[in-house]
């Protein structure tokens, strides 16, 4: 296969990006709205073409610890599903955390708490960012705002993975996940034959026995272990956050908004510049790490951020933390499947310009 | 006659038991009397004899023998409670040529891990399921297990228990043998030597069957557990005896047509 342009949903884009991306496996369960994506994969049947695997398990629960097995062999594989569905995946998400390896999670986020709503959310933010299983441990998410997006994060998710042998989240919502647009698919890769040296590939003479494993008994080297996944994380908050900026040269007032609401937010800076309030837009493309620095050097330049979330205020608290002071943070957001529209976040922008 | 010493004793010829060389050195931590280190040793003596060793990845659970990975010297996948066959069924899927097993105790494959325990056998994936059936949770101080006798007491069924309150205890292997996608289903013990050695020969059948993939091997060993059942090793095994084996009766439940 070739770079090809189509018009795809944002769900069929991540399905295709992983074939293309050379994964090894996928394992997956039912969830609205992010279905697509199994029924994609089931229809395209990579297995007879690149070999991927891909299966349909019979909860979250057991999706997820299929990916930890398939991780656990240094296999490339995911699992995509939507906030309930996530919930559920928890548990597995913290042993692979723990267990250092690297795999995909997507999360089509839906509107909550418990079964909620089938419409786009981004209450999943605390979830996604603070570890969301027990124990201290970070996902590396990434947080697209188009189709293009969706399919372009599935390797880069892949890559960061592998790179810090820890799992990666693609943060999305029920609407980037639903709605069509262009996207560019880059060329087939080929799915890698390597036995990496740490799997758990079978032991040959030559090396000792691998033991994927999250246990440690004794305190002092669990403790050591913790550090590690510290200096870990501190490693990707120095090397892998990722944001994009529109209009902040001269920007009085900054709307802090990722994926829908960034794309919404981004029309509100226009209508915005056409009434002459000088607004900028920080669109964090990394939720962890979050671009704190970039935030805080900006606090320096503007007198307020308005950070617009489809949820009760999540990422502002991470807005807050990166400001730390420094500037007027607050928040405006709808809930439960409601999306704002542009005009009705410019309104919000000039209440809090107001104060 | 003359005095016999040590070193005429220690000769190939005289040699009636040897450690596997699959079993590493590390000293168990199971309780005096507890099955599960001599099913530790007919596995790992099945994966040396049938020179398994390099492509076999095991899958542990959580219970008493989460730290299996310390006994024997494959490469080995520590899973969550009750997600061993979840775990294995990716690794057999990406890596169909390795031979895939789960080690389970009755919490663990019986209680928590019962949607995956069904549906992977239902799915027939190339796997063994070494069920460990004790009929209590160990490692955690002896509390009621699915595979709990009726009127067995533990420490969360002090006065025995109580079916009407606490529900039977559960066969696995009559319901998992209901399966299609089951090719061999097996009751075994490792009380006696003859016990050790049916189990040997089971577990090669699986080992057999996996590689022609036939579909999900288990293979139950009622064990016995003195520390929680407050036996000393000798009675555990008499009691076990006496009452588990007429609840769970030892042999084939389901054998593939040849």
């Amino acid at each position: 296969m070739e770079k090809e342009l189509r018009l795809m949903k944002g769900n069929e884009a991540i399905a295709e990006a992983a074939i293309r991306a050379g994964a090894d496996g996928y394992f997956g369960y039912p969830i609205t709205p992010q279905s697509e994506i199994l029924e994609y994969l089931m229809e395209a049947n990579p297995q007879e073409t690149t070999g991927m695997v891909v299966l349909q398990a019979e909860s979250e629960v057991a999706a997820i610890n299929m990916v930890y097995g398939g991780a656990a062999c240094g296999k490339k594989v995911m699992t995509s599903s939507s906030s309930p569905g996530i919930s559920l995946k928890q548990e597995g998400i913290t042993y692979i955390a723990g267990a250092e390896l690297p795999c995909l999670i997507v999360n089509v986020v839906r509107g909550g708490p418990g079964l909620g709503t089938i419409q786009p959310a981004q209450s999943d933010y605390f979830q996604a960012t603070k570890g969301g299983g027990h124990g201290d441990y970070h996902l590396l998410v990434l947080a697209p705002s188009s189709v293009q997006e969706m399919a372009d994060f599935v390797e880069l998710a892949f890559d960061l993975a592998f790179k810090y042998r820890n799992p990666s989240m693609i943060l999305s919502d029920g609407a980037i996940g639903q709605m069509m647009e262009k996207v560019w698919l880059k060329p087939q890769k080929k799915r890698s034959e390597e036995l990496l040296p740490w799997a758990t590939t079978g032991k040959p003479a030559t090396r000792e026995r691998n033991i994927i494993t999250s246990l440690d008994l004794d305190p002092e080297r669990q403790e050591k272990f913790n550090q590690k996944l510290i200096a870990k994380y501190r490693e990707m908050e120095e090397k892998e956050v990722r944001f994009e900026e529109f209009m902040t040269e001269d920007a009085e007032y900054l709307f802090v908004a990722y994926g829908t609401s960034a794309r919404i937010c981004q029309k509100a800076l226009q209508l915005a510049r056409n009434e002459g309030i000088k607004a900028g837009l920080l669109r964090p493309i990394t939720l962890y790490p979050f671009p704190k620095k970039r935030l805080a050097e900006l606090a320096d330049r503007v007198r307020g951020m308005l950070s617009v979330e489809m949820s009760a205020g999540q990422m502002v608290e991470d807005v807050m933390l990166s400001v730390n002071g420094k500037t007027r943070v607050s928040h405006y957001g709808r809930m439960g499947g409601m999306i704002p529209t542009p005009e009705e976040v410019l309104e919000n922008m000039k209440l809090f310009i107001k104060g | 006659m003359a005095e016999i010493k040590t070193n005429d004793i220690i000769k190939p010829e005289n040699l009636a038991y040897k450690k596997s060389s699959v079993l590493t050195d590390n000293v168990m931590h199971y309780c005096p009397g507890c099955g599960h280190g001599t099913a530790h040793r007919v596995l790992a003596e099945v994966i040396e004899e049938e020179g398994l060793q390099g492509r076999t990845v095991g899958i542990t659970p959580v219970g008493c023998s989460v730290l299996m990975y310390n006994y024997i010297d494959v490469d080995f996948q520590e899973a969550a409670h009750g997600r061993a066959p979840a775990l294995a069924t990716a690794v057999k899927r990406l890596m169909p040529d390795r031979f895939v097993f789960t080690y389970q105790g009755d919490g663990d494959l019986a209680a928590i891990g019962t949607a995956e325990t069904i549906h992977t056998c239902n799915r027939g994936e190339n796997i063994l399921i070494l069920f460990i059936n004790n009929g209590i949770y160990g490692m955690t101080g002896g509390q009621m297990a699915p595979t709990t006798l009726a009127g067995m007491k533990s420490s969360t069924s002090p006065y025995g228990r109580d079916v009407s309150m606490m529900g039977s205890p559960i066969k696995m292997a009559d319901i998992v043998a209901l399966l299609p996608g089951t090719c061999y289903v097996t009751r075994q013990s490792v009380n006696t030597a003859g016990g050790v050695r049916k189990l040997k020969r089971a577990i090669k059948k699986a080992v057999e069957y996996q590689n022609d993939r036939r579909g999900t091997c288990f293979i139950e060993v009622v064990s016995n557990c003195p520390s929680g059942w407050k036996m000393t090793p000798v009675e555990s095994n008499k009691w076990m005896e006496e009452n588990m084996f007429p609840f769970y009766p030892l042999g084939d439940i389901k054998v593939p047509a040849e």
